[in-house]
């Protein structure tokens, strides 16, 4: 039953910002699924909505109609505080420009969301170490982020995506500040979370190498879909 | 000058952050000047003093009195235009807080020596007139609403029993700084009536002011005077009154000094803030540096950027610091009633206010200008 | 759950120009703070040691002061005579006063200064426990002989042993000095009572000091002779007597320091404030970043706020720092209410310190508050953009 209900279920999804006084609409009637354990890219020029929907999935940021579920859960009606504990829980985030925290080390920077958790220091460690392991970065877990590369730090932030075993890996551009072999090894890890863990991966990118990667590619032009679900 | 135009656009874009420095400076120069104002008010009384009028005091010390009889003797000395006699009285008026100074005056004599004090003739004549008449400097008056013909009681403390005078009179200064906080009345009124409740403190005078006819022979009569008592009773020590006067602010001259190096401190407060701005300031702008740098401007441009944009902090925070050091010291010497008899904002007291934020906008600006010229071009464009 | 406090730690050390100059205007503030509040509590110390618990000293009614004060012979005796009085050794415990001031030049600067001669009687000495001979030798009595308090042997040339005095028409010799353990005693010269009231022609003391059998007795001895008609006299414990001497220059000392203090925390304030605000700004995508994996509002402002209080606290303990150096220095200064020259120390007391510390919080959460709240503010989406 689980499995077959979809890790992303929308329908008539709107939003627009105001600027200036007037309403500028990104998003207008978008329905989709994204089924469990796919690989799903979101492609389209600039200004397409392609972001906007992708941060409208992860929960960090509200639409102004239609109904987004994730694993069952709608969660266009939780408060700001459910939405964080959420996003805690099933959201594993990848971002262009790595986003870690440079005073931390790549082990705090991975150990972080385990913090909203109940876990022990111990137990977190455990965890931290695991997941460092898995992006092989083991051997750097003291370094902070200014001694990594960014092929490293990319790793380190995937490694911090997915210790806490969310429910579906939101990436952002995650290639775009990368050269060419540091991209396809960050694509690499993304794929192996995705064929050995069975994780739904929803990512962002203009890059068409990077849109390999994906099992799926989703076409969105001035907000509206080009490929219906 | 289109330079200056650019470091004073610059000090514009972070709104937020150039208020609050201006803040910053406006309370500190205004402290500092505030707190330069009171040290010259402690000094003020000395500052006032004529040069034509001698203290003569008992030699032991001020609290020990002269007998009356001494007034002939330094009338009679060469170089002495007149003498009065003067008691402190200090008594409390309502409230031992109620601080003002009173003195028990041989009218006639003491008076025409001060001509800075103003009276009315028709008020005068009426204090003469009253035994118990008192003359009350317009200061005095407004702070505690005295009016001719009110009566005001002071509970005496040296010489015991509550006193009743009758305000005949009001004087003013005439000059600004004139004291007009001091209230006077007749010595004989005094004396008699101590004289019939403590007969051995009669015919006791405090201190003889005396009047002579040139202030270059000063240090000569003040001599002639003391000889005149040596080996006597009650020997005596005769000054200038501003040498007097100084004395009273030499003995808490501590407090002086620390007022002095606390009003220093905020300078030192504030030139911390700058600092940090203008560092912060120069590190974001590290790129724009470099740029300029890289189409060929040279490193006087950015000197000038940056100190152009301090010294526009610095002169904003100082001209309003200064504006409000008025009317704030104002409201200040108000609140100290007759504590502050004279509380003016001096002109030595606003240069060294403009000359701290000069050096504090100056300062502040040296580290961050020198990294700023002497970054590699390079370096400064990578962090675009 | 909270963000880890290392965090915040850590920004702080990695901005360490920043760290250093806005903790150097909090630390200022703090000096300026506690050192006006010790320069109170050692005056205070100075004088409340002045005086003994059980002691009690007579003025007449409204004097104020000992100078201005006349008790004559007949009242004294009176006081003498109450049962209330220790007795030692078949006599009272009971000294009758006199206190003059005399000008002397101070060492170095040669400004004439105030100061106070007390003439006491033998059982004067006993009634001031505090009161060590420490050179020299006391004086005798009969003679024309001073002993000289410790800050006065220290401050003044005329006063060392074996110099002359000249006052009340006579020479007299300094024979001693004593230590009266910081107290308003070592700024004094002390004297033959009656002595001194020859040589001034004077017929009635200034005061009279007499130790209680039983401390607890006070208020019937005070009750006695303040209501009795013959008398007009005033009664206090010598402690809360020179307790009173301490209130003109100890008000306006607190006043003014604590005034000041305030309005240079609006400086340092505005410097935190500056601080923080750039802080924010710089980290915007950090704090979208956190908010984005979960961290809630109340976390943001709170590891902002943690990082001012911290900014604040370092600069209270280097201000506390900077503050106890000042307590090698000796003040002395005119004391208001007494008219004569007063000698103490800055004193740190554990009080003092807590009163910094707290002075120091407010300042870090009032100047960091703004800033943290604007941190709090962000929405996820606008400050994952400008990261």
């Amino acid at each position: 039953m689980a499995s077959s209900r979809p890790a992303v279920e929308i329908r008539n999804l709107v939003k627009a910002y105001v600027r200036g006084g007037e309403r500028v609409p990104v998003l207008v009637d978008i329905t989709l699924d994204i089924a469990q354990g796919e690989f799903v890219a979101l492609m389209g020029p600039s200004g397409s909505g392609k972001s906007t929907l992708l941060n409208l999935i992860a929960g960090i940021d509200k639409p102004d109609g239609g109904t987004l579920q994730v694993d069952g859960l709608d969660i266009t009606t939780m408060s700001e505080a459910e939405l964080a504990a959420w996003r805690a829980r099933h959201v594993g985030f990848i971002f262009q420009f790595y986003n870690l925290i440079p005073v931390l080390t790549a082990f705090e920077n991975v150990e972080l969301p385990l913090l909203l958790t109940h876990l022990r220091a111990d137990q977190r460690r455990d965890h931290a170490d695991r997941a460092l392991a898995m992006v092989g970065l083991a051997d750097r877990a003291r370094h902070y982020p200014s001694e990594l590369s960014g092929g490293q730090q990319q790793r380190v932030a995937i490694a911090r995506a997915i210790i806490t075993d969310p429910t579906i890996l939101v990436a952002d551009e995650p290639t775009g500040d990368l050269d060419r072999k540091s991209a396809a090894d960050v694509l690499n890890l993304m794929g192996r979370m995705n064929r050995e863990l069975g994780k739904t991966v929803v990512m962002v990118t203009h890059d068409p190498h990077a849109a390999e990667a994906a099992g799926r590619i989703v076409h969105l032009e001035k907000g509206v879909l080009d490929t219906p679900a | 000058m289109y330079w200056l135009k650019l470091a004073f656009r610059n000090a514009l874009r972070h709104r937020l952050r150039t208020a609050l420095t201006v803040l910053g400076l406006v309370v500190a120069i205004l402290s500092f000047g505030l707190l330069q104002t009171i040290v010259d008010a402690w000094y003020a009384g000395a500052n006032n003093a004529s040069p034509n009028r001698l203290v003569t005091r008992n030699a032991v010390s001020l609290t020990f009195p002269m007998p009356l009889a001494y007034r002939e003797k330094i009338r009679a000395v060469p170089g002495v235009r007149a003498v009065g006699a003067a008691n402190w009285f200090g008594g409390i008026y309502v409230d031992k807080k109620n601080f003002f100074p009173q003195f028990a005056v041989d009218a006639p004599a003491y008076f025409p020596m001060y001509r800075e004090y103003v009276i009315d003739d028709e008020e005068w004549r009426a204090f003469m007139r009253d035994r118990k008449g008192a003359v009350v400097g317009r200061k005095l008056a407004q702070t505690y609403g005295f009016r001719v013909g009110d009566t005001v009681p002071l509970q005496g403390t040296i010489f015991p029993g509550v006193w009743q005078f009758n305000v005949r009179a009001i004087y003013d200064g005439a000059q600004p700084g004139t004291d007009t906080s001091q209230f006077f009345f007749h010595w004989d009124y005094l004396n008699e009536t101590v004289n019939k409740r403590f007969r051995h403190r009669a015919n006791q005078v405090g201190v003889f002011v005396v009047e002579i006819d040139n202030p270059d022979r000063a240090a000569e009569v003040s001599g002639a005077i003391d000889a005149t008592f040596r080996n006597s009773l009650a020997e005596t020590l005769t000054e200038t009154e501003r040498s007097f006067q100084i004395g009273f602010v030499k003995q808490t001259e501590a407090i002086v000094i620390a007022i002095r190096v606390v009003s220093f401190v905020v300078i030192f407060i504030i030139l911390a803030v700058m600092a940090n701005t203008m560092a912060m300031t120069a590190r974001e702008r590290i790129g724009e540096y470099a740029t300029l740098k890289a189409l060929g401007f040279g490193p006087g441009v950015v000197a000038i950027l940056i100190f152009g944009e301090s010294l526009a902090i610095a002169a904003a925070g100082c001209s309003i610091g200064v504006a409000l050091t008025f009317p704030v010291g104002d409201w200040f010497a108000a609140r100290m009633g007759t504590l502050f008899p004279v509380f003016k904002v001096s002109v030595e007291t606003v240069a060294l206010q403009v000359v701290c934020a000069l050096a504090v906008g100056i300062i502040a600006a040296l580290f961050p200008a020198r990294r700023a010229t002497g970054v590699r071009i390079v370096d400064g464009l990578r962090t675009i | 759950m909270a963000i880890p406090l290392r965090y915040s730690v850590r920004n702080l050390r990695t901005r360490k120009v920043t760290t250093l100059l806005t903790a150097a205007g909090m630390a200022l503030v703090v000096f300026v703070f506690a050192a006006v509040l010790m320069l109170d509590a050692g005056l205070r110390a100075a004088l409340v040691a002045t005086g003994q618990y059980d002691n009690i000293i007579v003025t007449r009614r409204a004097a104020g002061t000992e100078i201005q004060s006349i008790v004559d012979r007949e009242q004294a005796a009176i006081v003498g005579s109450q049962p209330e009085i220790a007795m030692t050794g078949g006599a009272r415990l009971v000294s009758r006063e006199v206190v003059v001031l005399i000008a002397l030049p101070k060492r170095g600067t040669g400004v004439p200064t105030n100061v106070g001669i007390r003439g006491v009687e033998p059982a004067g000495i006993a009634l001031r426990p505090q009161v060590r001979v420490t050179a020299g030798r006391m004086f005798k009595p009969g003679a024309a002989e001073v002993m000289v308090g410790k800050s006065i042997a220290e401050r003044f040339d005329d006063a060392r042993i074996g110099a002359t005095l000249r006052f009340g028409g006579r020479s007299w010799v300094v024979v001693g000095t004593y230590d009266a353990g910081g107290s308003g005693f070592d700024s004094e010269i002390w004297a033959d009572s009656d002595q001194l009231m020859q040589s001034f022609r004077r017929q009635a003391f200034s005061s009279v000091v007499a130790r209680l059998a039983d401390p607890g007795s006070y208020e019937a001895l005070k009750a006695g002779l303040e209501g009795d008609p013959r008398l007009t006299l005033d009664v206090k414990r010598e402690k809360e007597f020179y307790e009173e001497q301490s209130r003109t220059l100890s008000n306006f000392i607190r006043y003014l320091g604590v005034t000041l203090s305030v309005i240079f925390s609006i400086g340092a304030m505005v410097g935190a404030m500056i601080t923080m605000y750039t802080s924010v700004a710089n980290r915007t995508g950090e704090i979208g970043t956190l908010r984005a994996l979960g961290f809630g509002r109340r976390s943001i402002l709170a590891a902002f706020l943690f990082e001012a209080v911290l900014l604040a606290l370092i600069g209270c303990a280097a201000g506390l720092a900077l503050a106890s150096v000042m307590q090698l220095v000796q003040v002395s200064t005119l004391n208001w209410d007494s008219f004569s020259e007063i000698s103490f120390r800055f004193t740190m007391t554990p009080n003092i310190v807590a009163q910094a510390v707290l002075f120091a919080l407010a300042m870090g959460v009032v100047g960091g508050l703004l800033p943290a709240l604007r941190a709090a503010r962000l929405k996820i989406v606008d400050a994952l953009r400008s990261a």
